[in-house]
């Protein structure tokens, strides 16, 4: 018996690597917090090994990625738009690349955060990482609303959850305003090329929630269709 | 005339050989669309639904089967054109079981679902038509089964759709699933046993000596589905599930209680397909028996000899032993995410058209009424991914049947007519 008879009518389901894949994305993320522990204390050694880390788990990602692209061929009927599915999963894939562009950046720099700082970003990191798991929160949904067709009271769940983000998502932006102005009164005293690089940190720090938000809008589009 | 005479015995024997033979190809190459849904979605084992296969399979056969035989035999050939030569049916039956067989065989072995009916009616019609005469077919029931191909999978995802939506509807999307899974799940069953004990009553207790009035019918049907409600209840009472569980598992349990009543849908489908399926293999086999034991006349209406019908139904439960439990192996291994609730749609509402299409004598498919119905359940948004792409291998290999079982029943036909005429 070749894989053509009936029950190869069914094929691989995408909805189980979607999940994984965002639950190494936020992994990714996650792991800036010690990496930031480290950084915070000069411990460069062991930043090192952190941003390897992050580094591996989003090259997990990707092949995660590249499989999910590889096995949605054509001619698949699903109940959800693939088009939506492929963004989401794009989207998915930024916040890891992201983690890794904030850790491959503060490494490369041996960037230092103002001691007045560290408090009030490590709050707001873990603010931003909070958006991301609310994302993968949501993501992880996804099965029990293929249980219920899509339908009903799991997509308010869902909607819930997204609203929650939105929600965290408009913290870390009030966070970014107040670090910001700290970080201005504090300028005169630093090297200058060191504040450009912690306004871009802060930054892309920030656009982790900005990108769970955008996980977040995607799966939003994608239960609205039909 | 005297061929029959002479070989009349020899005719018999071949024909029951190759009957047997196509039955057992039943059995071989549609044990996966009977049991596959219930297999792939672990609500039973491989040796479990070997055996249930064997149960149901020849209950249907016996029990039920009688009926779309005569559609077989008299629908799509005129069988006057063959009064002067009766011994060119008789020929012509058994090639056409011999080369429905064989392609039964080779689409078995490449993994292709075809349907056994049509092999069947193709390999009549090519024997019918090239060997006699083209004037001996009846071509609008050729054009009815052309038409079937897009019928028969339209009704059953119809059906698979409500069925699926009710479930949804009356269970997942509300507050405590598991409980309306309880409450409801036993409806469901009363559903499948009335499907199923309808169709034996009305259809297959007639050969078996039995008959009941129409009002009686509908009673016992009553009386059995409660019966298969009753036993679900206790069945699903006994379930161990985990009652302090989150919501996320409240799904988990949902499905144990379906895994339970995908039990009774297997059966209700491995019954429907018995009942319905076993026709292509008796129904020439009939009609051998009948001319030859007739001694060359082609009565309107014979009773089937005794042994037909065992016979048949022998032969399937053989192609299970035989091929089940290689196919069933590659099914739990090959699946993924076929969860029971869904299972549970596309049977029933499978079963559900086989047994209507039962009623109005159509030859229809039961391959093509599962491909429907999962499809059904997938334009439910039920199913993470359909590949359209083997569903489309799947259509062309129906309609590769058709010629391929007229041009080998063709062949054998000219062969036999060679060595006895």
């Amino acid at each position: 018996m070749s894989g053509n008879s009936i029950l190869g009518v069914f094929a691989k389901s995408p909805i189980k690597p979607l999940e994984k894949h965002i639950r190494v994305a936020t992994k990714a993320g996650r792991r800036l917090v010690p990496f930031f522990a480290a950084a915070e204390e000069q411990n460069w050694e062991l930043a090192e090994k952190e941003r390897a880390q992050i580094s591996k788990l989003e090259k997990e990602a990707d092949t995660i990625k590249r499989q999910i692209r590889v096995d949605l061929p054509g001619g698949l009927f699903m109940p959800v738009d693939r088009a939506d599915l492929l963004a989401l999963l794009t989207e998915q894939d930024k916040i890891a690349n992201k983690a890794k562009d904030i850790a491959g950046r503060v490494l490369g720099r041996k960037l230092d955060v103002p001691a007045e700082l560290k408090a009030k970003f490590n709050t707001y990191l873990s603010r931003c990482l909070d958006a991301t798991e609310k994302a993968a929160d949501a993501i992880n949904e996804l099965d029990d609303l293929l249980e219920t067709g899509f339908k009903g009271r799991e997509v308010d769940i869902v909607n819930n959850m997204i609203q929650q983000l939105d929600v965290i998502e408009d913290d870390t932006d009030t966070m970014q305003i107040e670090l910001r102005a700290d970080l201005l009164a504090l300028e005169n005293e630093l090297n200058p090329v060191d504040v450009m690089f912690l306004y871009q940190i802060i930054e892309w720090v920030g656009e982790l929630a900005d990108q769970a938000e955008r996980v977040g809008a995607r799966l939003e589009i994608m239960l609205a269709r039909k | 005339m005297e061929i029959l005479v002479n070989y009349g015995d020899t005719l018999i024997i071949l024909a029951a050989l190759v009957g047997f033979f196509m039955a057992w190809g039943i059995g071989a190459n549609d044990v996966a669309n009977a049991m596959g849904t219930s297999v792939g979605s672990k609500a039973l084992t491989i040796k479990q639904a070997i055996i249930i296969a064997m149960i149901f399979e020849f209950a249907g056969a016996y029990l039920a089967g009688g009926e779309v035989t005569s559609t077989i035999r008299k629908g799509i050939i005129d069988a006057s054109y063959f009064v002067d030569i009766p011994e060119q049916l008789v020929f012509g039956m058994i090639a056409a079981l011999f080369a429905a067989a064989t392609w039964l065989l080779i689409a078995s072995a490449l993994g292709w679902p075809v349907s056994t009916t049509h092999s069947i009616v193709g390999a009549i019609i090519g024997f019918a038509a090239i060997g006699v005469s083209t004037d001996t077919v009846a071509w609008g029931k050729v054009g009815g089964i052309v038409g079937s191909w897009i019928v028969t999978p339209l009704i059953s995802g119809v059906i698979a759709y409500l069925i699926f939506n009710s479930a949804q509807k009356l269970i997942f999307d509300t507050d405590n699933p598991y409980k309306q899974a309880r409450r409801y799940v036993p409806v469901y069953m009363f559903m499948a046993g009335f499907v199923l004990s309808l169709v034996t009553i009305k259809k297959g207790l007639k050969h078996i000596g039995l008959e009941l009035g129409t009002m009686e019918g509908y009673m016992w049907a009553v009386g059995v589905a409660l019966l298969v409600a009753i036993a679900g209840k206790v069945f699903i009472a006994r379930i161990k599930f985990d009652e302090s569980a989150e919501k996320k598992h409240h799904y988990a349990n949902v499905e144990k209680v379906f895994a339970v009543l995908m039990v009774v849908t297997a059966c209700c489908m491995a019954f429907a397909h018995g009942s319905n399926d076993v026709a292509n293999a008796i129904g020439p086999l009939a009609a051998v028996e009948g001319i030859v034991s007739n001694n060359g006349e082609i009565a309107k209406k014979t009773a089937l000899a005794w042994w037909i019908l065992p016979l048949g139904g022998l032969g399937i439960v053989a192609g299970l032993a035989l091929f089940g439990h290689r196919v069933m192996a590659t099914i739990g291994k090959g699946i993924t995410h076929l969860t029971p609730s869904r299972g549970f749609a596309a049977e029933l509402a499978a079963a559900c058209t086989v047994v209507i299409a039962s009623g109005t004598g159509l030859p229809i498919s039961t391959t093509q009424t599962l491909v429907g119905a999962v499809l059904g359940v997938g334009m439910a948004r039920g199913i993470a991914a359909i590949n359209l792409g083997v569903v489309r291998n799947i259509v062309i290999s129906w309609v590769i049947t058709l010629p391929a079982g007229a041009g080998m029943s063709i062949i054998f036909f000219w062969a036999l007519n060679a060595y006895f005429a």
